[in-house]
């Protein structure tokens, strides 16, 4: 029963999970929990294994040759490891959506970009894809700039209103977790600004991974923070605890910027 | 003078560095000339030769014994039937190669090998692919002698430039795209027909358009097959006024091509036919030219919409 409950109040959980790029071990028995609807911040210096840990979720490894998983990531509420080599990557990828350090649009068309993820589900019917388009453009705060224009390429938005597109793109499927690979290093602090609020205003609908080498931005947006060091989980709590009243010496180096 | 900044003694230096830039621009020049004006000379040669025979009748008549009235028609209705069959079969099996070896090979030993090989295809003789093409569609697949057989010839000595072209063409999208396109769910297929083909379409495109202009000077291995020399009548039409309105018998008759024609009016003694075989030239240069210019006009129009 006790199981239950706290599987009811977590969207994900990450069970001893380690991770190999061939023989090199980039994550350590790594335990962490992903709270439903919340915003969990992925910390730590350069080659810590952030974004290795985040392309766990959606078995963007699979790609590559070579690499591979220990451990579980269970998705709750069915209950499923979706590290599992009998889960089909291309099943959790439909699930868990992800949005990129850099914008990568498709060279297509505004509407194109954001109907893909639908097209990819064999969804053909206008209707429905002009809603969940016009839908997904107004989370991202996007469809009041782009309602006019959405057969233009989205090469032509600026490097923010990209990544907003990128964000539609991944919301219109309505993903059950939604990652972020530190979706604002390539922007400048005001299109970082707009991105920032917008991933605070998507926690109701979403729970939220975010990678981020800002710590700030962590501060800022996450309602969860876990901080990493060589492929190890040092220390994950809310955020609150983790800046103001870190357990470990290392976390509190890291942030208050002795090292990093 | 002991001060290694003494500014007459670095402007000395400088300025005997700056001979060797100019030695190597004149070198440069001279050897880009002996390219161009190679080319230009032997052109514009043909020009003179070749252009009062240009006419629409050298268009519209076949080869005659009497070089005033001998014409191209047989030999451009082969060349543009023989470049039919080549393209619609290189670029199906050279594309699908390409995108195989590309996106879905596992990357061992053997797939190297395979690489490395298909790279050196390129450089094999074409009179080796007539060999081949002669033992194999003429003989054993017994096509004869015919427009299909040359066509397939052709094809294999081109696929190597298709592939090529379309790895390469498709190495150049960034991985972004890729894991984009993956990230949302899609299949490797639905990457490869929804992104990767799209965008590397002028490269492949470009390819295709420079192994077909290869093709439609070869002339060894043509002839290695049996193409005719002289023919007075042209391939059955392809389109025809009964049901099913379409025909393939054209694929088995007999047929020359442009630089066949040619071949046949330089063996010949009369100066005349040297005039004619000089036109023919200008014709099949020209056609060259306009193919090239047609990939360097697609490349440029369609990677406007892409930016990376």
């Amino acid at each position: 029963m006790q199981d239950i409950a706290e599987s009811n109040r977590y969207k994900a959980e990450v069970k001893n999970l380690s991770f190999f790029y061939g023989t090199f071990n980039a994550l350590k028995h790594i335990d962490m929990v992903l709270h439903d609807k919340k915003i969990t911040a992925l910390i730590g210096p350069s080659g810590c294994g952030k974004s290795t840990f985040l392309r766990c979720f959606n078995r963007m490894h699979d790609l590559y040759p070579g690499n591979r998983y220990e451990g579980n990531i269970m998705l709750y509420p069915d209950n499923v490891n979706i590290l599992s080599p009998k889960v089909d990557p291309i099943e959790v990828r439909m699930r868990i959506s992800m949005v990129f350090q850099k914008p990568n649009p498709f060279p297509k068309s505004i509407y194109e970009n954001v109907a893909y993820g639908l097209r990819v589900r064999g969804i053909r019917q206008r209707a429905i894809l002009d809603e969940k388009v016009e839908n997904a453009l107004r989370n991202a705060a996007l469809w009041d700039e782009v309602k006019d224009r959405l057969s233009d390429l989205a090469f032509n938005l600026s490097g923010g209103q990209q990544q907003r597109l990128c964000i539609a793109r991944a919301l219109a499927t309505d993903p059950e977790i939604l990652l972020f690979d530190e979706p604002t290093s390539a922007l400048d602090p005001i299109a970082t600004a707009s991105i920032e609020e917008l991933i605070a205003d998507l926690k109701d609908k979403v729970t939220i991974l975010i990678v981020t080498h800002n710590m700030q931005q962590a501060a800022r947006v996450s309602d969860y923070t876990a901080y990493m060091y060589l492929g190890e989980l040092i220390e994950f709590d809310e955020t609150d605890t983790i800046f103001i009243k870190p357990q470990h010496k290392q976390t509190e180096d890291y942030i208050t910027g002795r090292f990093g | 003078m002991n001060n290694v900044n003494d500014l007459d003694v670095l402007r000395k230096i400088i300025g005997r560095h700056k001979r060797w830039d100019l030695l190597f621009m004149i070198v440069g020049i001279i050897a880009l000339m002996i390219a161009i004006l190679t080319f230009i000379a032997l052109f514009a040669q043909m020009l003179v030769d070749g252009m009062p025979r240009l006419s629409w009748d050298f268009f519209t008549s076949f080869p005659s014994r009497r070089p005033e009235s001998a014409g191209i028609l047989s030999a451009w209705v082969g060349t543009t039937l023989v470049m039919l069959v080549t393209a619609a079969s290189a670029v199906p099996l050279g594309v699908s190669a390409g995108v195989y070896l590309e996106e879905y090979a596992p990357k061992n030993l053997f797939t190297e090998v395979i690489e490395i090989n298909v790279t050196n295809l390129a450089g094999v003789p074409s009179i080796i692919y007539g060999l081949l093409a002669l033992g194999l569609f003429v003989y054993q697949l017994d096509f004869g002698q015919s427009i299909l057989a040359a066509g397939l010839a052709l094809a294999l000595l081109i696929l190597p430039v298709v592939i090529v072209a379309t790895r390469e063409a498709i190495r150049a999208i960034p991985i972004a795209i890729r894991e984009g396109a993956y990230a949302l769910g899609a299949t490797k297929w639905q990457t490869v027909w929804d992104h990767l083909l799209p965008y590397s379409s002028s490269g492949i495109l470009t390819g295709i358009i420079i192994g077909l202009a290869r093709a439609i000077g070869e002339t060894a291995p043509i002839i290695t097959i049996g193409a005719l020399t002289f023919i007075a009548f042209l391939p059955p039409a392809p389109v025809t006024d009964e049901f099913p309105y379409l025909s393939f018998e054209w694929l088995s008759a007999p047929f020359t091509v442009m630089p066949i024609q040619m071949f046949n009016w330089v063996s010949r003694p009369e100066e005349a036919f040297q005039f004619n075989a000089a036109a023919a030239g200008l014709v099949l240069v020209v056609m060259t030219l306009a193919m090239n210019g047609l990939a360097i006009y697609l490349r440029y129009r369609m990677r406007k919409n892409i930016k990376w």
